[in-house]
């Protein structure tokens, strides 16, 4: 009988290696100095130039925007400033629903692809599958395929797929997953990219905190849940950012399966400002709401993202 | 271990579920749906985020559903750039609801790929602009409330300023005049570019905006006698002259390689001389610029000014399962004062007399009833031909090549080939 399975702290998890290689890397980056910093500075004002163009844009009506644009100006909360045009994405979209399923649909999505992608990944890195090196091949392989190619087959598969609805005459069976939040959410849990950047991870975890764990009486999945997982922070963190962005940005797919409004994310819901006259301000208003979530997560778990990405070797 | 017996249960249940998955599909596909059953109607409108428009469809719908307690028709609202998209998708899963609206130009396509039947109402579709009409094969597949007209819009100082003549519906700018008056607009120096051709568009604009130009010249996307092809049209000598002309306005410096992200507020702030729009843009134009604002005919090139004709109608699905009830909402939906209560809320050109007689403006001598005398003389319809799609796309990328410095013969001659050659794999796009 299996008893609880008490382990030492990790010691081989590559996120350590990583932060103990560049303590060996400050040397050289010190002697980078002013040049480097520059350097730095310089990237910096360039990447973040648009995001602060946008937040500026968000507070000034359309005719200044456009006036500021040949000027310094155009970066600056200067002229006219007013909260107005948050105010009219209200009026014009339903802001608060389409955020809050994009958010019920980017975490759900997120959760379950790293259950999944790594029990996946788990099994093709540690556990004797047959022919798993062609398997993992296969799975690498489907990333070359684009999402569009597949996009329309995919709409007629969920159209058929069964789903359980309950009304005032109990519970059915109907048929059809268009127009729900499912329809949004399980075709892109499992993830070829998640599986193969879990499975680099799991393959830099020594195999021997395994055997230690099946001496102690534990099986497959309690090594997965107890020994792997917890010493795949930076995995996870990194796949749960990979994972999120798409959802959050998710667009076509939401355009082709979605046709009540209370259900869209709120990628769609940018359109909305499209008009014969477009809505400038309420466009960069808009697209400052709903790119701040996508910054919270990156600053919340950019420390592990990075080290993940370098310890797989992974460039994004 | 795995025994035969058990294989044999583990494949049989794979094949069941696939078979319970695919199998009651077989009729499905097309245009097929089951909207309009139980005397419920779904309405798909592009207008979601435009909401002037949409309450006043929503108005529409309103009135209908008191006005008889056998049908309630539903709205349901996409975003305009990607609603075709949406349509689309849902056509191909069996989903469409029994009234959709539709850009004019798509409506021969949809017609072609069966998802809209012919229309059969109880009013005289005759009163209506002719451009507000989806027309292929003899039938009437769509009817809109309203129209959009091409212009040109100066300010009137600039053009006194310079000796410029305004153009009028009687005496448009002729090539030549075009030419002068923007070497003379150039000349002052006030603009880099005097003359914005809203070279930043893309889609659909690419084709509504220049193909005109291309008309007046004596050209045209396709032969219109059989839809065929577009040998000699889009790459003959009329067309390889509009394409030169064009390019030139470019290398001249009189028009942008790219113009700024929205045409209208550069030209509001004084960053053109002449904007080439449509009348979607005077409200909000003359709100700034006042009696100063002229508002012109697009210019003669040679054949007389065109413009591009058709805008967003309503149709009725095939796959509607009521669709006496959907002919009978256009129908009612069709009565003057909604024509007037939308083209209202949306700027737009009545689709006939009667409503244009209840929208301030567009009265007998106002001052937007020069839009509608525009779309009356000179709207040339987009090639009604289920092509038309594949076209416009072709055409977009010629016209980009042009505006980049392509060579005009060569790049007209590839789109002719490739749409030539579309046209011929789909079996001439005759009746399926």
């Amino acid at each position: 009988m299996a008893t609880d399975v008490h382990l030492a702290p990790p010691t081989a998890a590559p996120a350590r290696t990583a932060r103990s290689s560049s303590r060996t890397a400050r040397a050289p980056r010190a002697r980078l100095g002013i040049l480097g910093w520059l350097v730095r500075i310089v990237l910096a004002v360039v990447f973040s130039f648009p995001l602060l163009f946008m937040f500026v844009s968000s507070l000034k009506p359309d005719a200044q925007i456009f006036g500021d644009l040949a000027s310094l100006a155009a970066f600056l909360p200067v002229g006219n400033i007013s909260l107005d045009n948050y105010a009219a994405v209200f009026d014009r979209v339903p802001a608060a629903r389409f955020l809050i399923n994009s958010v019920g649909v980017s975490v759900v999505t997120v959760a379950l692809g790293i259950v999944i992608n790594s029990l996946a990944a788990f099994a093709l890195s540690r556990m004797r599958v047959p022919g798993k090196g062609l398997i993992l091949t296969v799975i690498i392989a489907t990333l070359i395929i684009p999402f569009e190619t597949l996009a329309l087959p995919l709409v007629w598969w969920v159209n058929q797929l069964p789903s359980l609805s309950v009304d005032e005459f109990g519970v059915a069976f109907t048929r059809g997953w268009l127009d729900t939040y499912q329809v949004q959410i399980v075709p892109f849990i499992v993830n070829a990219f998640a599986i193969y950047l879990f499975h680099q991870y799991f393959e830099s975890i020594p195999k021997e905190l395994d055997e230690a764990a099946r001496m102690d009486g534990a099986g497959w999945f309690r090594i997965y849940r107890k020994v792997v997982m917890p010493l795949s922070g930076p995995a996870i963190a990194t796949v749960a950012i990979l994972t999120f962005l798409p959802a959050w940005n998710s667009y076509l797919w939401p355009l082709m399966v979605i046709q009540t409004e209370e259900l869209r994310p709120v990628m769609v819901g940018i359109q909305y400002f499209y008009q014969l006259n477009v809505s400038w301000g309420e466009i960069m208003a808009y697209s400052t709401m709903i790119t701040l979530p996508v910054i919270a997560l990156f600053i919340a778990f950019q420390r592990s993202f990075i080290n993940s990405i370098a310890s797989t070797g992974v460039k994004g | 271990m795995r025994t035969p017996a058990r294989r044999v249960v583990v494949t049989s249940a794979a094949v069941g579920i696939i078979a319970a998955l695919t199998g009651c599909a077989s009729g499905g596909g097309g245009a097929a749906g089951s909207d309009g059953k139980n005397g419920e109607l779904t309405l798909w409108t592009h207008n979601a985020g435009n909401k002037a428009e949409l309450d006043a469809i929503q108005s529409i719908v309103d009135d209908y559903n008191a006005s008889q307690d056998e049908t309630s028709v539903k709205v349901q609202a996409f975003p305009q750039d990607s609603y075709n998209d949406s349509v689309v998708a849902a056509a191909s899963a069996g989903k469409l609801p029994c009234i959709v609206d539709i850009d004019g130009p798509n409506v021969p396509n949809w017609a072609w790929a069966k998802y809209l039947a012919p229309l059969d109402l109880s009013v005289d579709l005759d009163k209506n602009l002719p451009s507000t009409l989806g027309v292929w094969n003899d039938e009437t597949y769509s009817v809109g409330y309203y129209d959009v007209a091409l212009a040109t819009f100066a300010r009137k100082s600039v053009l006194d300023a310079a000796g410029i003549r305004v153009a009028t519906v009687e005496e448009p700018w002729t090539r030549e005049e075009l030419d002068s008056a923007l070497a003379a607009l150039k000349a002052e120096g006030t603009w880099e570019y005097p003359l914005d051709l809203g070279t930043a568009g893309t889609g659909e604009w690419l084709p509504y905006a220049y193909s005109p130009f291309l008309q007046s010249f004596g050209g045209d996307l396709v032969n219109r006698d059989d839809f065929q092809s577009a040998d000699g049209v889009l790459n003959g000598p009329e067309a390889v002259e509009w394409a030169t002309w064009f390019q030139g306005l470019i290398e001249d410096g009189y028009a942008a390689k790219k113009s700024g992200k929205d045409s209208t507020i550069d030209f509001q702030n004084d960053r053109s001389a002449i904007l080439y729009t449509g009348s979607w843009a005077a409200t909000s134009t003359r709100e700034v610029l006042g009696d100063d604002l002229v508002v012109m005919p697009s210019f003669d090139l040679g054949t007389g000014p065109k413009i591009g004709g058709g805008s967003w109608q309503w149709g009725v699905t095939t796959g509607c399962a009521n669709p006496e009830a959907a002919m009978d909402y256009l129908s009612f939906s069709l009565k003057p004062e909604y024509i007037a209560a939308v083209a209202s809320a949306t700027g737009t050109i009545p689709a006939t007399a009667e409503a244009a007689a209840l929208v301030p403006g567009y009265e007998e001598g106002g001052e937007l009833a020069q839009f509608r005398e525009y779309s009356e003389k000179y709207a040339v319809l987009r090639p009604e031909t289920p092509a038309y799609p594949f076209i416009a796309t072709e055409f977009g990328k010629a016209m980009q090549d042009v505006i980049n410095g392509g060579d005009p013969r060569s790049t007209l001659d590839t789109a002719v080939k490739n749409i030539d050659t579309n046209i011929k794999s789909n079996g001439g796009y005759t009746q399926k």
